[in-house]
């Protein structure tokens, strides 16, 4: 206890030169770390908050005394006395180089392009005020990858900074793509350059979040919805998933963690939707459901731990790298094809409606979502389930496109009955939700009683891998939480090598959950998704009565009426699935 | 059979459970733990069996490295042994390694019994009967013979020269090479019989790490594979990483167009690689190593097998070597042909099992390396100088060299000079001494350009500083750099827009495209090079603009490359092109300007016509053209449409009267 006084003496001590100004400096850090303290600015198009340095892009580089060439920033520990340019002339012809050299090779269709006015390279060509085409040689000719039912690769925009190679293989633990080729020929790819649709993808979209261009985005349903919502023949029907309401308004200037839950579903209306229903609903349903299956397999001796079943690219991954999992993965459908089901049936039965003239379009946080709803098992007498599914950069094009501003909409409410939500269900959109919600409503079905404390705290945060023990009665439960797959895989690697303690497991794909999903908007970071975090957890502090799933009076009402009883026959036949391998 | 490794009697208890600290010094002047003339007698016997003293048959030895085998080494052989056979003569074919002068090869060396070794240069098969019968009756043909070697107490062979005294060879300083193509590289015997393996068996009994460090460090001993880092430093570094694993790598990854020093070292003298590389992980306490080796290395691949399963045999490889509780693994690690993984860095990844691409650095291998554990990385020539610097001392390595360079420099020397080959040079020695001397000036009377030393990396050094050192530190004030070795001299003929474009698209195709400047800057140096000796016809006028524009660009993209790239391999990737622009700006504007190429190397810029005068209308180049670009009737003159020439040349070589003309 006695050294630490001095060992901050001793750090605050530490300063280096920039720009002829001393600034302090922590041992150990890089120069990028300490000059954006700072506030001074640097330009980076390979670095990725979190994972090491890879001094790809070369476009932070500095000048320090002493050293012969300009030093990346990003990579450069720091040390005591370092003097540094980050403006010099010479720093600013290199960084005005690269770019220009990226150019080269770049197609110059900004105005066709989905993140034209938020790319990176267009930005920094402005902020290096590139205005001559210096290297007017031809460009390598690409091919589209159309393949995949949730992403678009354009190679041609593709600048090679390796963001999505590292957040593919090291947060996710997927690899599906990376470096193929040497030289100019270098290009991202996938194993054999086959189609992505065909290769380890598992369809989250975290590539595109981190992608500086247009060379990774969703495949685009607009057209399609906008085709539904043209034909009067068509009753189109929104849903959309818990976490979207904290994360749209960020597409229209709003702060992150804003929640526009009305506005949305007055856009929604004002561009044509027949009805609009919360997918929380159904996360409500699925608590009925997964809670109740958990409650049999502890007491019928089944399968534990018992895995979530939510996060379609979670799903994927399980069935590809380890299908001796399957068994313990929740035979219930996600939220979003719970609802698709019952809209089809019950719903279209109770209204008299052809349920082949609905048009079900459920807007979500991710692009596997897209690729969840073309699964064979997601269709009901040869109709799918859902029709369309937008993202949450689609839903806000979309909004754009008919000329309306959110911040200028008068809240409106949902339809019912599937509008009605608990906040519990609400908290599915961030990692650890489905857990909590899933312990608030088994300790009710096993006791007869409410939790005193209903929030969760174990369980709630960004760690990567939480988790705790629940006193339900007599029983002891342990639960984990993991949060992006590279932390599911470690989970998984213990309980196969021995870890018997657990019973339940909520696994969501992309790291902090929906919140953070491939198809939330462009340029989400860690500050952003812990405010949208908030805002969920606000929502459920202020829920009252409607803070557990069984409380939810239109799913009580949705099994008298047609389900039965958790796990009946009705629920088997529309609310669970079944899993296939694909190894 | 008897080997150096067979037990004199039962009182000898060397076994690799129970290992003799003595082992290796015991097999040559033994016995050391008994008195016993018996087994003295049968020691010696047993090292003069493998030294081949008191032969009673004669002895070939044919140069098998694979400079040999390419020039037909493998049919010398085969005509040796055919030819023997039909004489019926009991005789020993010992393949060796490459002595260095490549293009005598096939080299064939005789040696009848109580005789020395003579050498013959270019041994096709045809003439191995008239070789081996002149020969063996005693007189060596004079036109194939190059020169015998000395040899205690052996009469030389009247009115045959000593190769020591031969041009290539007398200004040679060879303490890398000594036992490249003497020695039998199958061999463990013959290395240990030549002193092999005692530096490191007196270093374990002997020197602390540290020591053996300092030793290093005090010699001066630099690293050979181009950045010339001080070579004890580098493993002082990794000695005082705290970890509980740590590894030595050699780099044999040698991929530098025109450079084969580390292969022939490997193939011709394997031990010594394996004795430095026991000793360098004895220094940073290291228990496991890695050979990374390109795979189109064969039999240099083969030659380590061989060694490390014979050394493992003898103990000198595995657990508690010579009883002195140090352990050590040495794996070969095959490379898949990519030329940055010679950066260190990228050669890490390699060995994981990951893409060869280099990281930034720091953190530097000697603290955080190969699976993240302090790695000292060193090149073959760098390691096999490290047993003569043991056993000599660090003083007797300083001697030789100049003051920031120590001791020798293996060069493969290549190109327009009248004997190429590999050559082991003291440092200091001027680079006109290695291209004249020893490499015997520019044959068919044309005159010398320049050499480009270092490979892509390098630079070219101009007839003006033939007179420079070799020396780490000199070459740099001339643009150039050491290198892992490389030497290409050039002549009048070669156009130095030419050699640079060549050595560009080698980097643009070997960038790992992981760095944008290296990536997209190479690529725009070498179309800009393009643009250059691109054809007048093929050219709109927006070519001819883009052609200047890109002049104009040439040397800030230089230099941003330079500046900024990630690794050795883009920072250095500019230098062949700054380096020909700094002592041949004027033939860059003769392409610019003239659109000529004074040395006529680059085809596209030719124009050919056709002298009416000498044509007699033959027919000939009409026919082979292969753009149907001649065109006139039988039995009279013919003209070339330029548009459709492609200049590729072939009237000029069909034409039986020298009528076309190129110009």
């Amino acid at each position: 206890m006695t050294s630490k006084p001095d060992e901050r003496e001793k750090a605050r001590d530490m300063t280096i030169t920039v720009n002829n100004r001393t600034i302090d400096i922590t041992e150990g850090e890089t120069i990028l770390t300490a000059l954006r303290r700072e506030g001074i600015h640097v330009p980076t198009l390979c670095n990725v908050e979190g994972l090491a340095p890879t001094g790809a892009c070369r476009l932070c580089v500095v000048e320090v005394d002493g050293c012969p060439g300009l030093v990346p920033s990003c990579s450069m520990p720091v040390s005591d006395g370092m003097r540094i340019q980050t403006h010099s002339a010479r720093a600013i012809e290199a960084r005005r180089t690269i770019v220009e050299l990226l150019l080269a090779d770049h197609p110059d269709d900004c105005l066709y392009c989905p993140r034209n006015g938020s790319c990176q390279l267009q930005a920094l060509a402005e902020e290096l005020g590139i205005r001559q085409r210096r290297h007017d040689t031809p460009k390598t000719p690409c091919l589209l990858d159309t393949s995949s039912p949730s992403i678009v690769r354009d190679p041609a925009k593709c600048i090679l900074c390796g963001k999505c190679v590292r957040v593919c293989e090291e947060i996710q633990d997927v690899a599906a793509i990376d470096f193929i080729g040497r030289g100019s020929q270098t290009r991202i790819g996938t194993a054999f350059d086959h189609g992505l649709n065909v290769s380890s993808c598992i369809n989250c979209g975290q590539c595109i979040l981190v992608c500086p261009t247009g060379a990774l985005r969703e495949q685009d349903s607009v057209d399609a919805v906008m085709n539904a919502l043209r034909d009067p023949d068509k009753i189109v029907v929104a849903q959309h998933a818990p976490s979207i309401s904290v994360t749209l308004g960020e597409a229209f200037g709003l702060k992150p963690g804003a929640d526009v839950d009305g506005q949305m579903v007055a856009a929604l209306r004002r561009m044509g939707f027949d009805r609009v229903f919360d997918t929380s609903f159904t996360a409500d349903l699925t608590i009925m459901e997964e809670a109740s299956e958990l409650v049999h397999r502890i007491s019928t001796g089944g399968t534990l731990p018992m895995m979530t079943s939510c996060s379609p690219g979670w799903i994927k991954f399980v069935e590809q790298h380890h299908p001796e999992f399957m068994a313990n993965l929740s035979t219930c459908k996600s939220p979003q094809q719970m609802m698709g089901a019952i809209i089809k049936t019950w719903y279209a039965e109770r209204h008299g409606i052809d349920p082949s003239r609905i048009y079900s379009v459920s807007i979500m946080p991710c692009t596997a979502k897209k690729f969840e709803a073309e699964r064979p098992e997601m269709t009901h007498d040869g109709m799918p389930d859902i029709d369309a599914v937008l993202t949450t950069r689609e839903l806000a094009r979309m909004i754009t496109m008919h000329g309306l501003d959110l911040r200028d909409m008068e809240p409106d409410t949902p339809d019912t009955p599937f509008g009605e939500r608990s906040t519990a269900g609400k908290l599915f959109g961030a990692t650890g939700g489905v857990m909590e919600a899933a312990v608030r409503t088994a300790y009710h079905l096993l006791t007869g009683e409410e939790l005193a404390e209903l929030k969760i705290d174990a369980l709630r945060g960004l760690a990567g891998v939480r988790g705790g023990t629940v006193t339900i009665g007599d029983t002891q439960v342990n639960v984990a939480v993991a949060t992006g797959l590279a932390n599911a895989r470690r989970l998984l690697e213990d309980i196969k090598s021995g870890r018997t303690d657990l019973h339940f497991v909520e696994v969501m794909t992309c790291p902090g959950g929906c919140i953070a999903g491939g198809g939330q908007p462009i340029g989400t970071d860690i500050d952003a998704v812990r405010a949208r975090m908030k805002a969920l957890y606000r929502i459920d502090a202020r829920g009252g009565r409607r803070r557990t799933s069984h409380t939810n009076q239109q799913v009580k009402q949705l099994y008298t009426e047609f389900l039965g009883a958790p796990l009946g026959h009705r629920s088997h036949e529309l609310l669970h699935t079944h899993y296939t391998e694909r190894t | 059979m008897t080997t150096l490794n067979s037990h004199c009697c039962k009182l000898c208890r060397h076994s690799l459970d129970e290992p003799c600290p003595d082992r290796v010094e015991c097999r040559m002047q033994g016995p050391l733990c008994h008195d016993s003339e018996e087994c003295t007698q049968r020691i010696r016997a047993a090292v003069a069996v493998v030294r081949r003293e008191n032969r009673t048959k004669p002895l070939v030895f044919v140069g098998a490295g694979t400079c040999g085998l390419g020039a037909g080494a493998g049919q010398t052989i085969a005509a040796i042994e055919r030819e023997l056979a039909d004489r019926d003569i009991d005789t020993d074919v010992i393949r060796v390694g490459c002595v260095g002068l490549c293009s005598a090869e096939p080299l064939v060396e005789i040696a009848l019994p109580g005789g020395p070794r003579v050498a013959f240069a270019n041994v096709s098969a045809d003439v191995v009967p008239r070789l081996l019968d002149e020969t063996l009756a005693g007189h060596p043909p004079a036109d194939l013979t190059l020169g015998q070697s000395r040899a205690d107490g052996i009469e030389p062979v009247a009115g045959v020269p000593f190769l020591d005294e031969h041009p290539f060879f007398a200004p040679q300083t060879r303490w890398v090479l000594p036992n490249c193509g003497v020695i039998d590289p199958a061999s463990i015997d013959e290395y240990i019989a030549g002193g092999g393996y005692r530096a490191f068996a007196e270093t374990l009994r002997t020197r602390t790490p540290a020591e053996v460090c300092d030793t290093v460090i005090e010699s001066g001993l630099r690293g050979r594979g181009g950045g010339g880092f001080p070579t004890g430093r580098k493993w002082h570094f990794a000695l005082g990483a705290p970890s509980d694993r740590k590894y030595l790598v050699c780099n044999a990854d040698e991929g530098d167009p025109g450079a084969f020093m580390d292969r022939a070292v490997i193939e011709g003298d394997p031990h010594r690689l394996l004795e430095g590389m026991a000793i360098a992980a004895y220094a940073i306490g290291a228990r496991h190593a890695y050979i990374y080796i390109r795979a189109e290395y064969p039999l240099a691949i083969e030659r380590l097998r061989i060694a490390i399963d014979q050394a493992t045999e003898y103990g000198l490889l595995g657990f508690n070597i010579l009883d002195s509780g140090f352990n050590l693994d040495i794996r070969i690690k095959t490379g898949a042909g990519a030329f940055v993984c010679g950066e260190e860095t990228a050669l890490i990844h390699s060995i994981e099992g990951k893409r060869g691409m280099p990281r930034p650095r720091p953190p530097y291998p000697a603290t955080n390396g190969l699976f993240g554990k302090p790695t000292v990385i060193n090149n073959v020539e760098t390691l096999a100088n490290v047993p003569g610097v043991l056993r000599n001392g660090a003083k007797w390595f300083a001697s030789v060299g100049t003051d920031g360079s120590k001791g020798t420099k293996v060069f493969a020397l290549s190109g327009k000079v009248a004997r190429t080959g590999l050559v082991e040079v003291a440092m200091g020695t001027t680079v006109r001494q290695i291209v004249f001397d020893i490499g015997g000036g520019i044959p068919e009377g044309r005159t010398y350009k320049a050499v480009q030393i270092g490979g892509p990396s390098g630079g070219c050094i101009p007839e003006q500083h033939l007179d420079i050192d070799i020396d780490y530190d000199s070459l740099k004030t001339v643009g150039a750099m050491m290198g892992s070795g490389g030497l290409v001299v050039m002549d009048d003929k070669n156009c130095m827009v030419d050699v640079a474009k060549f050595f560009m698209g080698f980097i643009q195709r070997e960038s790992c495209g992981k760095c944008i400047p290296c990536r997209e800057g190479t690529r725009q140096m070498l179309q800009i090079l393009e643009s250059l000796t691109r054809p007048h016809r093929d050219e709109t006028g927006d070519d001819a603009l883009r052609r200047f524009q890109g002049v104009l660009n040439i040397e800030r993209l230089a230099r941003v490359i330079k500046d900024t790239s990630l690794c050795g391999l883009g920072q250095t990737a500019p230098n062949p092109v700054l380096s020909t622009l700094r002592y041949f700006r004027d033939e860059y504007e003769q392409h610019i300007y003239e659109r000529t190429c004074p040395a006529g190397a680059c085809t596209t810029l030719l124009r050919y016509r056709i002298d009416a005068d000498k044509c007699r209308g033959c027919t000939v180049c009409a026919r082979k053209c292969p753009t149907d670009a001649i065109m006139g009737a039988v039995r009279s003159p013919h003209y070339i449409v330029p548009e459709k020439c492609i200049g590729c040349g072939t009237c000029v070589d069909v034409c039986k009267f020298d009528a076309v003309i190129k110009e």
